[in-house]
């Protein structure tokens, strides 16, 4: 039987999630989305619910610190970054968060854990094993590369201490040949896989910068996933308002234009792309295709529907549309998908993402069948 | 349903060991009784404040969340956990190595000590794994007379008053209670008398007009009742209490209040000892470790692990730092003599430095300091300038011109003061009873005790609402705010200022 502050912990994620006792609602700093932050670096919003206490202001208050420093030092350590003023105490109230630094593959493991993800069972016959090295333990040879400092000194240190030459009033520790460890790798069995990425994305006027970040924010946990699924990825990119074209990562996020929009345009270059480049029968194929549901006319979702149905389903491991509410999309596109798919075919999966808040959700509808 | 177990075999005979060590030392503890861990067991008991089973509330899951997250991102680890209970319990991580556990074990003979012997600890319920059981079966059962929700959310309001609380309880004793109650009688009696003009009249004719005014107040509620209670509730710090004697609750309400105020006395001493606390334990393992417990080849891992609990802080003191390096500048100073009239008036530095009367009272001090202090005392009698120089010390504050945390000085007295004032009621604002039948109107008027900082009125107005709930009419709190003095009241609806 399960610990009771797991029914604890469940009343907690609920009241979080604001599907119980509503009158939390106020008193819960949300955040429930792992944000990637610079290089191996995330911050991990951990939401919570303040209980109202009688306590102090925070700011005025100042305190006591250990360590040196002249009078007029900051003691936070970040020169120049504000401290949050007075003003209205908002969601950001009390917000706690950790920032890590960790791994992608660690990251798509607790990603994976947290969605309850199934692992991919990749299709095709091309799976070769391969041995790979992963550098997780110590060894006392190896290349300068690959010197371990922190236990280098270590037992630079022990040596000198047990040997006498430790001087603490002069603590120099100074490593010799025999102190040197390195890094070195176990070797591990692999299987050969690859798959291909391929997004596309409608940056028609109406696709505004909140919707695309919500496209970017899913696209990297996406990634991270699939990265942590099969031995080579390709990613490419296609973005396309009536005509569509093939465009690095950066210029993908970036760019705005501003005509009408033609879906068609971009499942066109994306069969393209997969008739030129990728064998459906070696690759793993995932085109995920995102926006906000407009498209120009009937007559070209119908194209669309046929491209899909003759050339792209039969080759991909699954298509996925994603639909990202803005003010101007009408959100057509999705309705004739799923009158045509509906929601539990086998190859397209459709979610609608409503905000941020909704991204997690949507990846765990687009991961969640381990396809 | 725990998966805590008791330790055996080498572990076993290691702690034997250890407390060899402690007894040798003259350390006094309760029986000591060390269980193994997983790491999610640990999460748990620490998100319920070291207890195996306490009642269902979803701060414990909240805690328990947070502390398996900072786990998993491997940002936090629970080294140890040892809670305040006759036999005292601690609890080891599996995963910890040898060294670890080494060192835990003597840390926790040092906390064992503390709790036994600190005399703000004297009157802690020393069976409180039973008490918590209770309380936690207890509530279930409400919970499944009334429902989940409404029981929770009473709980909610009762966890909003939790830090108000009277920190002189500690020493009352049941006699002490005794003697309160008797001393209220006498006043209520004196009250009522005082209403008669003439007191010579029959026994008789008192009974008859007592049973009268009886009745007589039975019809008028309890109106005058309150009217009493007014001066003997001013000045009561113990809110908890104060709502569950006058607060027109149910009795399940109550109980639960109660529940609540129980737990939050039985924390209390820890809250005001936690520098001398965590600061003894310290003291204690780097002994037992460096003079006895440690094997040559573990020194190197012990000091990094050492110096990472002591590792100091720009924006907080580390209790432990600041506890353990304070005890061995008493234990320091006893040793050589470095107290008193004659060494404080001396004016020779030279002589001062190298003072030095082989006194070897050092032990023996710290011993009784540590019975006999809480953090307030102990940084009141025991902090010295040259103590803070050496530990660096210094104070900081808010620079509105560059919006940043700044350091401020490092004079002695600053310093002192700030960190007193940090401490002063264990952290908590100080709020009293001013009346309990504020503008004749039954309304409840809070003061708060304002010794320099402002209250957050933000959280102040959600608390104030939470008590509104329980008592049922406007809550007033007196208090300075930005220099003024103010009255605000919630009157079930929202936030005023009445005095403008």
């Amino acid at each position: 039987m399960d610990h009771p502050i797991k029914r604890d912990h469940a009343r907690f994620r609920k009241i979080v999630k604001g599907k119980v006792r509503d009158n939390l609602r106020k008193y819960v700093s949300q955040g429930q989305q792992i944000i990637p932050k610079g290089n191996d670096k995330f911050t991990v919003p951990m939401p919570s619910i303040d209980i109202p206490r009688f306590k102090f202001g925070d700011k005025s208050e100042g305190g006591t610190g250990q360590g040196d420093g002249q009078q007029g030092d900051p003691v936070d350590g970040e020169p120049g970054e504000g401290q949050p003023g007075e003003g209205e105490a908002g969601e950001g109230e009390g917000n706690k968060e950790l920032e890590v630094e960790m791994g992608v593959e660690e990251l798509a493991k607790i990603l994976g854990e947290e969605l309850e993800l199934p692992n991919i069972e990749p299709k095709g016959k091309q799976q070769i094993a391969s041995t790979v090295d992963k550098y997780t333990s110590i060894g006392t040879v190896g290349p300068d590369s690959l010197k371990h400092l922190k236990r280098t000194y270590k037992q630079a240190l022990k040596r000198q201490m047990a040997t006498g030459i430790y001087d603490p009033n002069n603590p120099r520790v100074i490593p010799i040949r025999g102190d040197y460890r390195y890094r070195s790798a176990d070797t591990k069995i692999e299987m050969e896989n690859s798959a291909v990425v391929i997004y596309m994305m409608d940056v028609s006027g109406s696709m505004g910068e909140e919707q695309k970040e919500i496209v970017r924010t899913e696209s990297f946990w996406i990634n991270l996933w699939l990265k942590s699924q099969y031995k080579d990825i390709d990613i490419r990119y296609i973005i396309h308002d009536a005509t569509a074209k093939e465009v690095e990562e950066e210029t993908f996020f970036r760019t705005r234009e501003s005509g009408g929009t033609l879906i068609s345009s971009a499942l066109k270059l994306c069969k393209h792309i997969i008739e030129t480049d990728y064998d459906p029968n070696e690759w793993n194929i995932y085109p995920f295709h995102f926006s906000d549901g407009d498209n120009w006319s009937a007559d070209d979702t119908k194209m669309c529907l046929s491209l899909l149905d003759d050339h792209i389903l039969p080759a991909s491991n699954m298509f996925c549309y994603g639909q990202v509410e803005s003010r101007y999309g009408s959100g057509q596109f999705y309705k004739d998908l799923n009158a045509r798919y509906h929601q539990d075919h086998e190859k397209v999966i459709l979610s609608k993402i409503k905000n941020k808040d909704a991204i997690l959700d949507s990846i765990k509808e687009f991961l969640g069948k381990g396809k | 349903m725990l998966r805590a177990k008791p330790i055996n075999g080498d572990l076993l005979e290691l702690q034997k060991e250890i407390q060899g060590y402690a007894d040798e030392f003259g350390l006094d503890y309760f029986p000591q009784v060390f269980e193994m861990c997983d790491y999610d067991t640990i999460n748990i008991l620490a998100a319920q404040g070291g207890f195996p089973i306490r009642y269902p509330h979803w701060k414990f899951g909240m805690d328990y969340d947070q502390l398996s997250k900072g786990y998993r991102f491997g940002l936090q680890k629970i080294y140890e956990m040892v809670i305040n209970t006759n036999p005292c319990y601690a609890y080891l991580l599996e995963v910890n190595n040898w060294l670890d556990q080494k060192l835990v074990m003597a840390h926790v003979y040092g906390h064992n000590d503390f709790f036994k012997n600190n005399m703000w600890f004297s009157n802690t319920n020393r069976k409180m794994m039973d008490v918590m059981a209770n309380h936690g079966t207890k509530i279930r059962r409400y919970m499944e007379k009334y429902g989940q929700e409404k029981v929770e959310n009473f709980i909610d309001k009762a966890l909003s008053i939790e830090n108000l609380l009277d920190i002189n309880h500690l020493f009352e004793t049941s006699e002490v209670l005794e003697s309160r109650r008797t001393k209220n009688e006498l006043a209520r009696m004196e009250g009522e008398n005082n209403g008669y003009v003439v007191d010579d009249r029959s026994q008789a004719l008192k009974s008859f007009m007592r049973g009268q005014e009886k009745i007589h107040k039975e019809v008028r509620t309890d109106e005058e009742d309150v009217v009493a209670e007014k001066n003997l509730a001013k000045g009561e710090r113990d809110i908890m209490r104060f709502l569950i004697q006058h607060a027109p609750i149910e009795e399940w309400q109550a109980d639960v209040l109660g529940c609540i105020r129980e737990e939050a006395y039985y924390f209390l001493p820890q809250r005001i000892t936690k520098i001398m606390n965590e600061g003894w334990a310290s003291y204690w393992h780097s002994t037992i470790m460096t003079t006895r417990a440690m094997n040559p080849n573990e020194f190197i891992d012990f000091a990094d692990k050492h110096a990472g609990v002591m590792v100091m802080s720009k924006q907080n003191i580390n209790p432990y730092k600041i506890g353990i390096e304070l005890f061995r500048d008493i234990e320091f100073r006893w040793n050589t003599g470095r107290f008193g009239k004659e060494f404080n008036e001396c004016q020779s530095l030279e002589e001062k430095e190298n003072w030095n009367k082989n006194l070897g009272l050092g032990r023996e001090k710290i011993f009784e300091v540590r019975k006999s202090h809480n953090d307030i005392s102990f940084i009141d009698e025991f902090l010295t300038p040259e103590f803070c120089n050496r530990q660096q010390l210094f104070t900081y504050k808010f620079n509105p011109r560059t919006s940043r945390m700044e350091v401020d000085t490092r004079d002695f007295q600053a310093i002192k003061q700030k960190l007193l004032t940090q401490l002063t009621n264990f952290g908590q604002p100080l709020i009293q009873v001013e009346d309990a039948n504020f503008m004749n109107r039954k309304e409840l008027l809070l003061k708060h005790v304002h010794q320099g900082v402002d209250l957050d009125m933000q959280f102040a107005s959600q608390t104030m609402s939470n008590i509104f709930a329980i008592w049922k009419r406007p809550v007033s709190l007196s208090t300075q705010y930005e220099d003024k003095e103010v009255v605000f009241q919630f009157d079930g609806k929202e936030l005023k200022q009445l005095n403008k």
